[in-house]
Formats: structure tokens, C-alpha cells, sequence
């Protein structure tokens, strides 16, 4: 027997050979946006592809657990789009683009439906029409939901559809790096992880559909592939990030066992009458949010659970309580069975009897990749993104249940422009010496060198002390310090093993991508200088009318530069829908 | 500090593999996915371990520990005993990748062949529906594609009889059972997808980390369905084992 993983590792330049693959359209991850725009794309006649680096059917989508927010008015008759525009608009602190605002509160109920006419099955009133439960910062209840895994449900079926219209789909395979060629995207490199070889895929149009970057915090509710990847690969390749700042803290993650700690506890905990203890039993939102109580923002309550925890009312673990046991078993094993196991599971703790213990966790990026809003298109023609992965929509803080809908729906738009686009257009070939380069490039991450583990270890952990909940504008300054040696430390990564299933390969790649998001969040957040949605400064505690502004990191001459751009100002069609901002 | 020692399968994906002993650092409530992601890290970066959520609810990280089919993320080291070895080997019902990573995607070109969800003719929009009428289904949608019935499933891992397994079966089943659709896909299911080669032994769903009763709810029901379209000489023991059931 050959001596264990000696026979790889030594890729000689023969099998750093790249095969060819041409598509019309090059889909980048298999979460909902991915999925719903490669169905999109293909109703439009193109061949499509899609890259995941997951196995198919592991994108994070399936942590999503709450539900989709859509003004279907099941529920709550009242319930209207211009409503869930307004609350889309006023809790993402009037930094949102409104016209993406205006089409997902528009769309989300026509994306729901067709979501049941592909097979999902939602929960039920008991008129047989969708269920919707109460979530914060929507005026009504709004979201369909499959008990506490929507998620699931989602991605499940729209993996069928993908399935049976025999889309194609790479799964396990990094994308590297786009190509670019006569100044529009050409296609894009890539490592499949399961054969060990690599790829490169000539594409008119490229789709980033790659989540968020959540792993830059060490508590946090994210799965692995959340690494930034999307902005990496865009940024690089000349689109602009906007509203980096603006991560999002979940104010309800698991604390204990350390393992488990950053795992999801979905507001629907709340949104079906959990309520906030700390360690004194006072229910404290009652005086942080007099009206909305638990149900207020998910920035308002992160920040009131934070509070707590720092004034010394926090539990054993560093948390404080959330309740939901006095609903009754029967209760809360209908309505949120996930939560129940997960709970039992990884801390023998029965929530039908016992109080959970939770602090707030990363959770989302409302920055990202900037977009249109009516087609998805960035600013580099061929290149879209959807999803997480991109801008505008969320403002300064997301609402539970938008991110559902939004993968639906600019996932969808964002297939149909990019196809629209792609579609009898000539292939522009890829450039010999770029593909050579960078065979090169990732070559040079086999052999001996600095442990990605330790460089992504040490930027977590700068993240989470120095970008937190509060932010200021020294120790913020002082990160960017970090992150800039970090960077250096990342030109000597290397690992041992070669091509095939190396996931410190990955992490290499991966660290690349979170040290560009980081920087990004780290410039925005010392540009920023005001407490606004989930960006909060101590040194700026109140918010700044001057401030009302979207703030843009783009590549120039070897470094990034950062800009400032109004806000798109609402219409007058649309006005007199939203409450005038207050100071 | 106490420590959790594991001997972990190597292997390149050719050939036979080897173990290699760790030994980690124990922390509270540690998984043996913790301890799998902590040699990752820190011992040694070239392992191959597939794992996304951490939490149970996407399937990624399933493996045998001590010969059990099983999710890392869900399995607790103490759970196991802190005085013995923990042996984590690959899913045998696929090829093996490497170390502990196999290739479950043939199962991608399964459910692509099961007949897709198709609504009955002329329903009035919005469809109405009840919560009763989605319980059956939605049980078995809880599924997170961990394969790991398909891995117990001696009939999958052992015989090439063409049987898709039981993620499969109740794949279908959760279709048959949806309210809105139009399709029975008992006959496919017998005639196709092997399904009487399935002699209910139960395995997969002793091992299902969501507790689906695969083999209640999924596969003994459309054995049934099957049975009236085609002589099945298992139905009479299904009975049998039925009757014994509570």
C-alpha cells in the first residue's frame, strides 16, 4: 500500500489540467436563490449550470425555520403589499432600496403559491387556507411556515423540480475566481472536490446565488459555507459591496452546550408566544419595547438581550431565558418540533418543561454585492447576484421571513434577466494565461505553509471582540490593523494533500473570500459614524439624518476605495405608504 | 483535561484504507463532530470530513460510529463512554471518496426518476386544504437526505436487486400522500423501484435521526397499495408483522 495521502499533494502542472464545460448561464450555490434562478433561467430556454460547494440539498437554506413572508392576508385580512412595504422600508431604518422593497412585497404572496404549486405543503388554517404566523416587526402575521423547518420544505422541493428537469448541477466544486473578457464576464474557474480535478466553465452570464459570510463571528448561526464567497468572487471581479456594515445578530441563539452554541432558535419561539425572562424573572422587553415586546425588531431585541447580559442579569451561560413551555407539548411539538430536538439533543433540556437559555448569534448580511433592483445585474455586464449574496433590500436590518421571500423572488427575476442577457450572445473564450495563472494560484496552496485554520481563527475571534453588536470607532480601526496582517499571513497558506476531497484546500480559498468581507464590513462600519438598524457605534450613538446614505466598497488601483451614494428617494406613488423617518 | 480518543478511517478512495488513532481534548456537551472538526483544525488539515450545520438539520455529516450508522453532529462523546475508543468509519453503501466522505449523489439520479408532484385537473386557486389532510405527508418531509436508512438498508448495501431504499420510498410516499396530487406511484414503486425486495426489517427507521416511522408510515402502506396491483408474496408476513405491531 502506497503511504497514506503520499501518492497526492505532489500535482505536477499535467493533472492541473482544467476540462471544459460551457453553459449559457454559470449558477453559483443551490440554496433557494440558486435553485428557484436555474429554474427561472431554463423556463427561458437557457442551459444552465449550477455550482455548488455543498452536496445538493445542504445549502443553509435549510436552517431557515420561521417561515416566508408574504401579505397573503390568510390570516389577517388586513394584510396587504403595501403594508409589508412599508414595514420592509421603516424596520430596515429607511436605508432600504425601496423598488426592491416594492417588489418583493409585491411578488412574495405569487412566489408562495407557486412554491405550493411545485408541492410544497404549509401549514394550515382551519379555513384550508395557508398558515401564517406572527413575526417581529411585521404589522401582521404574515409568515408561511412548515412547523420551524420552511427551509427544508423550500429547498426540498424546488431540488425535486432542478431534478426532474435534468438541470445541470456540479455539486462539492468550488468556484476559484470569474473570468472576464472585452469587459463582460466569460466564465469561471473551479476545483471539484470529489474527483480532485478542476474545471473551468465558459458561461455568458454568472448568477452569484452564494449566501452570506457569517463564519467571520465565532458565535454564530451559519453552516460552513457561509464564507463571503460570493462578495470575494464579485468584488474581484469589479462589482461594487454596499451596506457591508450591516451584519445582522439573531437575538436568539443557543448558548449551551459550547458546542452548540450560535445554533438558530427561531423567532417563531416568539412569534407563537415565547417570551424574554433574565436571570431576575423580569420580563425585560416590556421596558425596552413597552408595545412590541419580544416581537419588536430583531436589532431592537439583540441589542436589549446584549444589555441585559452586560448589566449582570444574565443566566449561568451567559444568556438569559426564553420561554415557551407554558403553551403546552402538544403545542409546541406541532408548531415547533425542530426546536424541541434540537434542544434535547445537544442539551438534554425539554423545552415543553424548561426554560431555554439564548444570546444573540450572527445571523445574516443585509450588505452584499450591489444590484439593480429590477433585473438582479451588477454593475459588470453578465455578472447578477441574488440572495444574500446581495444589497439593498434589507436596509439596515432585515425582517424575519424576508429572506425566504427574497430568494424566491429576485432568485426567479435574477434567472430570467440573466438568461435574457446571455441568450444569442457569442461566447467570448476565456483567456489562455488567466486559466494558466490560475491553475498556478491554487497550486501553490498544496505544499507547506501557514494553517488557514489558525488565520481563519484569529478573524473570527478579532470579529466577534472588535465588530460586534457595539461597535466603536478605536477598536474598530484596530481590527482593520489585524486584518491587514492577516492578509499578509494568507499569502504563505498552504496544506498538505492534493486535489481531491481537501477541504483545508477550501479553507484556503475561503479565507481569502472572508478577510475581503471583513475588511469591507470593517471600512463601512468606521465610515458609518451613527447607530442605525444593526449597525450600533458607541462612539455615535444616535442615528444621523446625514447618514441616510448607502455606503459602497469598490476595487481601485490595488486597494479598496469607498464612496457614499443617497438613498434612492421613494416615489410619490409610494410616499405616503411609509411614516416619515424620525430623528 | 480529559481527552476523547477516536480512530478514524483513512483512505485515499483507492484500495483498502487504514485507521489512524486522535486523540482531542474534551470539552462540554462535545459531539463526535466537534471532535472530528477540532483534528480537522488542528491535527491534521488533510482529513476529509463532510459537515455543514452542526445542528442536525441538514444531513451532511453522517457516518458509522462504532459500526452505527449516524449523524456526528447529533451524537454526544459521552453518550458513547469516555473510557473507550470511538471508531468513526464512512457510510459502506457508497464509494468512498475519501477518509470519511462518500459519494451519496446516485441518490440525486433516484429521486430525478420518481414521478414528480403533479396536481389533480381543475382545482380552484388558491387551493384549500386542511391541516389533517397534511399530516401524513409532512412527516415524511421532515427527511434531511442524511442517507443514512439507505446505509443500514441491508438490501441497498447488499444486494443489486434495484431497490431505491427508503429515503425513496417515503419520497414517493410523501407525493402519494399529498392532498392536491394526481398520481399513485404504487406502480412504480413495486414494478420500478424494487420495493418487494424490502422485508421490513425496520433498520431504517431505528436509524432515521428524525424518528420517521419509515417502515410504519411509508413502506408497509404502499406494499399494500402495491399488493392489490400485483401478487406480492411478502404482503402475507407484512400482515403478520403488522398484527404483532401497537
Amino acid at each position: 500500500m502506497k503511504p497514506f495521502n503520499k501518492n497526492i499533494g505532489k500535482d505536477s502542472e499535467a493533472n492541473l489540467k482544467a476540462e471544459h464545460i460551457t453553459a449559457d448561464i454559470l449558477i453559483i450555490g443551490a440554496g433557494g436563490a440558486g435553485l428557484r434562478a436555474a429554474i427561472a433561467a431554463q423556463e427561458r430556454g437557457a442551459d444552465v449550470i449550477i455550482v455548488s460547494k455543498s452536496l445538493l440539498g445542504k445549502a443553509h437554506t435549510v436552517m431557515a425555520e420561521g417561515g416566508i413572508a408574504a401579505s397573503l392576508g390568510d390570516v389577517d385580512s388586513k394584510d396587504n403589499w403595501e403594508v409589508h412595504f412599508s414595514d420592509i422600508i421603516a424596520e430596515g431604518v429607511y436605508l432600504s432600496n425601496w423598488r426592491m422593497a416594492e417588489i418583493l412585497a409585491r411578488e412574495a404572496p405569487g412566489r408562495v403559491y407557486e412554491l405550493e404549486h411545485y408541492g410544497a405543503l404549509f401549514d394550515r388554517t382551519s379555513e384550508g387556507r395557508i398558515m401564517q404566523r406572527a413575526f417581529g416587526g411585521h404589522t401582521y402575521r404574515r409568515l408561511c411556515h412548515v412547523g420551524d423547518k420552511t427551509g427544508l420544505e423550500m429547498l426540498r422541493v424546488l431540488q425535486s423540480r432542478v431534478l426532474h428537469r435534468q438541470i445541470r448541477i456540479m455539486d462539492e466544486t468550488v468556484v476559484t475566481r470569474l473570468f472576464k473578457a472585452k469587459g463582460r464576464i466569460c466564465g469561471a474557474f473551479t476545483v471539484r472536490l470529489r474527483s480532485g480535478t478542476l474545471a473551468v466553465i465558459e458561461a455568458n452570464a454568472v448568477i452569484v446565488a452564494t449566501g452570506g459570510c457569517g463564519r467571520l463571528y465565532m458565535v454564530t448561526s451559519n453552516s460552513w459555507e457561509s464564507t463571503g464567497d460570493g462578495a470575494g468572487l464579485a468584488y474581484g471581479a469589479g462589482a461594487e459591496l454596499m451596506d457591508m456594515e450591516m451584519i445582522q445578530f439573531h437575538p436568539t441563539g443557543m448558548v449551551y452546550p459550547p458546542g452548540a452554541k450560535g445554533l438558530l432558535v427561531t423567532e417563531g419561539v416568539r412569534g407563537e408566544g415565547g417570551i424574554l425572562l433574565n436571570s431576575r424573572g423580569e420580563r425585560f422587553m416590556e421596558r425596552y419595547s413597552p408595545t412590541r415586546k419580544e416581537l419588536d425588531a430583531r436589532d431592537v431585541v439583540a441589542r436589549a438581550i446584549y444589555a441585559e447580559i452586560e448589566a449582570g442579569n444574565g443566566t449561568e451561560h451567559g444568556g438569559v431565558y426564553l420561554d415557551i413551555s407554558f403553551k403546552g407539548r402538544n403545542f409546541i411539538l406541532k408548531k415547533l418540533p425542530g426546536m424541541y430536538s434540537q434542544f434535547m439533543d445537544f442539551a438534554g433540556i425539554d423545552i415543553t418543561k424548561e426554560r431555554m437559555e439564548v444570546a444573540p448569534t450572527v445571523h445574516y448580511q443585509m450588505g452584499g454585492i450591489r444590484v439593480d433592483a429590477e433585473s438582479t445585474a451588477t454593475c459588470i455586464p453578465g455578472l447578477y447576484a441574488a440572495g444574500e449574496a446581495c444589497a439593498g433590500l434589507h436596509g439596515a436590518n432585515r425582517l424575519g421571513g424576508n429572506s425566504l421571500a427574497d430568494i424566491l423572488v429576485f432568485g426567479k427575476r435574477s434567472g430570467e434577466n440573466a438568461a435574457k442577457y446571455a441568450l444569442g450572445k457569442r461566447h467570448n473564450a476565456i483567456p489562455e494565461h488567466e486559466v494558466h495563472m490560475e491553475s498556478k494560484r491554487i497550486a501553490s496552496y498544496l505544499g507547506r505553509g501557514t494553517n488557514p485554520y489558525v488565520i481563519a481563527e484569529k478573524l473570527r475571534e478579532t470579529m466577534s471582540t472588535h465588530a460586534g453588536i457595539i461597535r466603536d470607532g478605536k477598536e474598530l480601526a484596530e481590527a482593520l490593523g489585524i486584518v491587514k496582517r492577516l492578509k499578509g499571513d494568507a499569502k504563505r497558506m498552504a496544506v498538505g494533500g492534493g486535489l481531491k476531497y481537501n477541504k483545508g484546500l477550501v479553507e484556503c480559498f475561503a479565507v481569502n473570500s472572508m478577510l475581503l468581507s471583513a475588511e469591507a464590513i470593517l471600512r463601512s462600519a468606521l465610515m458609518r459614524k451613527e447607530s442605525r438598524g444593526a449597525h450600533t457605534r458607541k462612539d455615535f450613538p444616535k442615528k444621523s439624518p446625514e447618514w441616510r446614505r448607502n455606503i459602497i466598497c469598490r476595487y481601485s488601483s490595488g486597494k479598496m476605495e469607498l464612496s457614499t451614494a443617497d438613498v434612492p428617494a421613494l416615489p410619490k406613488r409610494l410616499a405616503h405608504l411609509v411614516k416619515k423617518e424620525a430623528y | 483535561m480529559e481527552k476523547v480518543r477516536l480512530t478514524v478511517y483513512r483512505s485515499s478512495g483507492e484500495g483498502r484504507g487504514r485507521f489512524q488513532e486522535f486523540s482531542v481534548p474534551f470539552e462540554e456537551g462535545m459531539t463526535v463532530l466537534g471532535a472530528m472538526r477540532y483534528v480537522e483544525q488542528n491535527l491534521d488539515t488533510t482529513l476529509a470530513v463532510r459537515w455543514n450545520c452542526k445542528a442536525a438539520r441538514c444531513g451532511s455529516c453522517a457516518a458509522e460510529i462504532n459500526e452505527r450508522p449516524a449523524l456526528m453532529c447529533k451524537t454526544r462523546v459521552e453518550s458513547l463512554g469516555m473510557d473507550s475508543t470511538i471508531t468513526v468509519t464512512p457510510m459502506k453503501a457508497y464509494p468512498n471518496v475519501r477518509d470519511l466522505v462518500s459519494d451519496p449523489t446516485e441518490n440525486f439520479d433516484i429521486s430525478g426518476r420518481i414521478p414528480a408532484f403533479k396536481p389533480k385537473k381543475g382545482l380552484k386557486k388558491p387551493w384549500v386544504f386542511y391541516e389533517r389532510d397534511v399530516e401524513r405527508s409532512q412527516e415524511f418531509r421532515r427527511c434531511i437526505e442524511c442517507f443514512l436508512c439507505q446505509d443500514t438498508c441491508h438490501v441497498v448495501r447488499e444486494h443489486k436487486s434495484g431497490y431505491v431504499g427508503p429515503r425513496h420510498v417515503i419520497e414517493a410516499a410523501a407525493l402519494d400522500m399529498h392532498p392536491m396530487d394526481a398520481l399513485k406511484r404504487h406502480v412504480y414503486l413495486n414494478r420500478e423501484a424494487g420495493l418487494g425486495f424490502c422485508n421490513i426489517t425496520k433498520c431504517c427507521q431505528d436509524v432515521c435521526p428524525e424518528h420517521i416511522r419509515i417502515t410504519d408510515n411509508a413502506i408497509i402502506p404502499e406494499k399494500e397499495r402495491g399488493a392489490d396491483v400485483f401478487y406480492d408474496p411478502l404482503v402475507y408476513a407484512i400482515k403478520r408483522l403488522k398484527g404483532e405491531n401497537k
